[in-house]
């Protein structure tokens, strides 16, 4: 590639056929409080095909996170490279959505302003964006509660909102952080169908992180199995399961528990390896 | 059978709340009646001693006037007017040099304390600077402020920004500094710019830590207009303050004080109307 690089521009690569994602040896390194340093991800491949629904499964705090806030321009990688649609990326682009762990809605914001926030900070003129919120609600059932403020909401509700402020930017990648951690069971298996419905609309790549290895294989195209931190990838995982999916029928077949049983045989020795860090830590 | 018999209890509460709750609102209102009485007791009480002990002379009626003829001094400034002129216009004359020092104040802080919360550079290089001036008394200031300003309002407008500007910045400040990451976050991959995340975001978050500095400030303002009037001026209640005191009024100093405790009551309620309606987005209750 060196004999290349100085008369082609990496655009040049035309950028319909570059991956969604790419990260390249990526390593991202954090000075903690006490001055030490701590590696959150080190030497990360991993490329995300356009369309593609990725999920990205690890250990606790191994550094999954990390990983999303870099392709998302949050923060900048220590080393190595990571590309979106074929370009290095500088700062928060505005191709990329992204559903945080945490509420993040905006509590003095009611709901229809909430969705609204992402289309009038990028300049969309106030009557467009207050109709392409209204019709992101209406796809996340959420209508009759455009003037509440989110403090009047259930958790799954918070969610939804939180799904059409991100949908209703049109993102191209779609990196979500545990977003349903935070939700009771019954409640999440509804949330994921309804992602997968919203997303087979707009067919964004999306990167999904989690430490719910059955939510993983449900939703995705590929599971991505990382070490326990600092985080690089050990497996990658085709799931051929047909879709569209149910996510309460999906995980009854056959084809799901065998799929499961081979990730977890891969996945649990770093969960173990995790678990004992810490027992060592603790003791 | 059975399932109806461990009912019941669920039942009765449920389906036979006229009674209870009749009962419950009538007691919660019999209990409001009782301590609003026992307050309006202890207030009779504290007055009727205060009058009684000074009638008979048991403390010096000279020095700790009485009830009754603080009365009758409101009730004559009221009807005839105080030595220096009417007395709403005493009052308002206060009143216009405490809003307009808060006022300044308050727009100074909150502009200062929310960009040094943003701007960590300005914040690290003016931070003992501010240090050192939040250290010094000062009320000090006022007599200086007359000196510069002379014995108009600008001298009294003066202090009272001095004392309500850094309550306010340091909640502004500390507001500003702990705003929601992940708000912060969620808006910059939304699409906000820097401008937009401090104006959309830092500051509607950091207002509930601007208001409890609010409430405080304005009670600054009041002290440092009517200290001001005190030391030099030529209308106000605190000159009223300090010409009763030249003339051994001791009625006239209090009912001067009483005079402002009704005016800083009344600013409190309306600061406290206002918080109501520009908090409506936030949870009513334990979390408020």
């Amino acid at each position: 590639m060196l004999w290349s690089a100085p008369h082609l521009p990496s655009r040049a690569m035309s950028p319909d056929t570059s991956p969604a994602i790419e990260l390249r040896g990526a390593s991202k390194t954090f000075r903690t409080p006490s001055g030490g340093l701590h590696t959150a991800v080190n030497g990360l491949d991993l490329t995300v095909g356009r369309g593609e629904f990725v999920a990205v499964v690890g250990p606790t705090g191994c550094g999954k996170s990390t990983t999303l806030t870099l392709v998302s321009g949050l923060e900048e990688p220590s080393e190595g490279e990571v590309l979106v649609a074929g370009e290095p990326v500088r700062g928060v682009g505005d191709k990329v959505g992204f559903v945080f762990q945490q509420d993040a809605t905006f509590p003095w914001r009611t709901v229809l302003s909430n969705v609204m926030a992402g289309p009038r900070f990028r300049g969309v003129p106030k009557a467009e964006a207050k109709e392409k919120a209204r019709e992101w609600l209406a796809r996340v059932g959420l209508t009759a509660f455009e003037d509440r403020y989110p403090h009047q909401l259930s958790g799954g509700m918070r969610k939804r909102v939180a799904l059409a402020a991100t949908f209703v930017n049109d993102p191209e990648i779609l990196l979500m952080d545990e977003p349903f951690s935070a939700l009771d069971v019954q409640t999440r298996a509804l949330m994921s169908d309804e992602l997968l419905e919203l997303w087979e609309g707009t067919r964004a790549s999306v990167v999904f992180v989690t430490h719910d290895l059955e939510e993983s294989i449900a939703l995705a195209d590929k599971v991505v199995v990382m070490t326990a931190g600092p985080a690089t990838v050990k497996q990658v995982y085709d799931i051929d399961l047909p879709r569209p999916r149910k996510v309460e029928s999906v995980r009854l077949e056959s084809r799901f528990i065998e799929i499961y049983r081979e990730i977890w045989e891969s996945l649990g020795e770093e969960v173990r390896i995790t678990r004992e860090r810490g027992a060592a830590h603790v003791a | 059978m059975s399932p109806d018999i461990l009912s019941t209890p669920v039942v009765d509460t449920v389906k036979t709340p006229p009674d209870r709750a009749h009962s419950r609102a009538r007691a919660a209102r019999r209990r409001k009646i009782v301590v609003a009485v026992f307050r309006a007791l202890l207030l009779v009480a504290v007055l009727g001693l205060w009058e009684l002990l000074s009638r008979t002379k048991a403390i010096d009626p000279f020095n700790f006037s009485m009830p009754s003829k603080i009365w009758d001094q409101i009730y004559t400034w009221l009807t005839h007017g105080t030595a220096l002129g009417s007395l709403g216009e005493q009052i308002w004359y206060t009143l216009y040099e405490a809003l307009l020092g808060w006022v300044i104040g308050v727009a100074a802080g909150v502009v200062c304390g929310i960009a040094l919360g943003r701007i960590t550079f300005l914040a690290d290089v003016l931070g003992p600077y501010i240090k050192v001036l939040n250290s010094i008394p000062r009320i000090v200031l006022a007599p200086i402020f007359v000196i510069w300003f002379g014995l108009g309002p600008a001298s009294k407008v003066a202090s009272a920004v001095v004392l309500v500007f850094f309550p306010v910045f340091f909640n502004a400040f500390q507001g500003a500094r702990e705003v929601d990451r992940n708000l912060v976050a969620n808006a910059r991959i939304l699409g906000a710019s820097d401008r937009r995340v401090t104006l959309q975001v830092v500051i509607p978050s950091a207002t509930s830590w601007i208001f409890t500095s609010l409430h405080v400030s304005f009670g600054f303002a009041l002290i440092g207009a009517i200290v001001g009037e005190y030391i030099g001026a030529t209308k106000g209640i605190g000159l009223l303050v300090a010409q009763s005191q030249g003339t051994f009024n001791a009625a006239g100093v209090y009912a001067a004080m009483v005079i402002l405790a009704v005016v800083a009551l009344v600013a409190e309620g309306l600061l406290t109307f206002a918080e109501r309606r520009i908090f409506r987005w936030k949870p009513t209750g334990s979390d408020s």
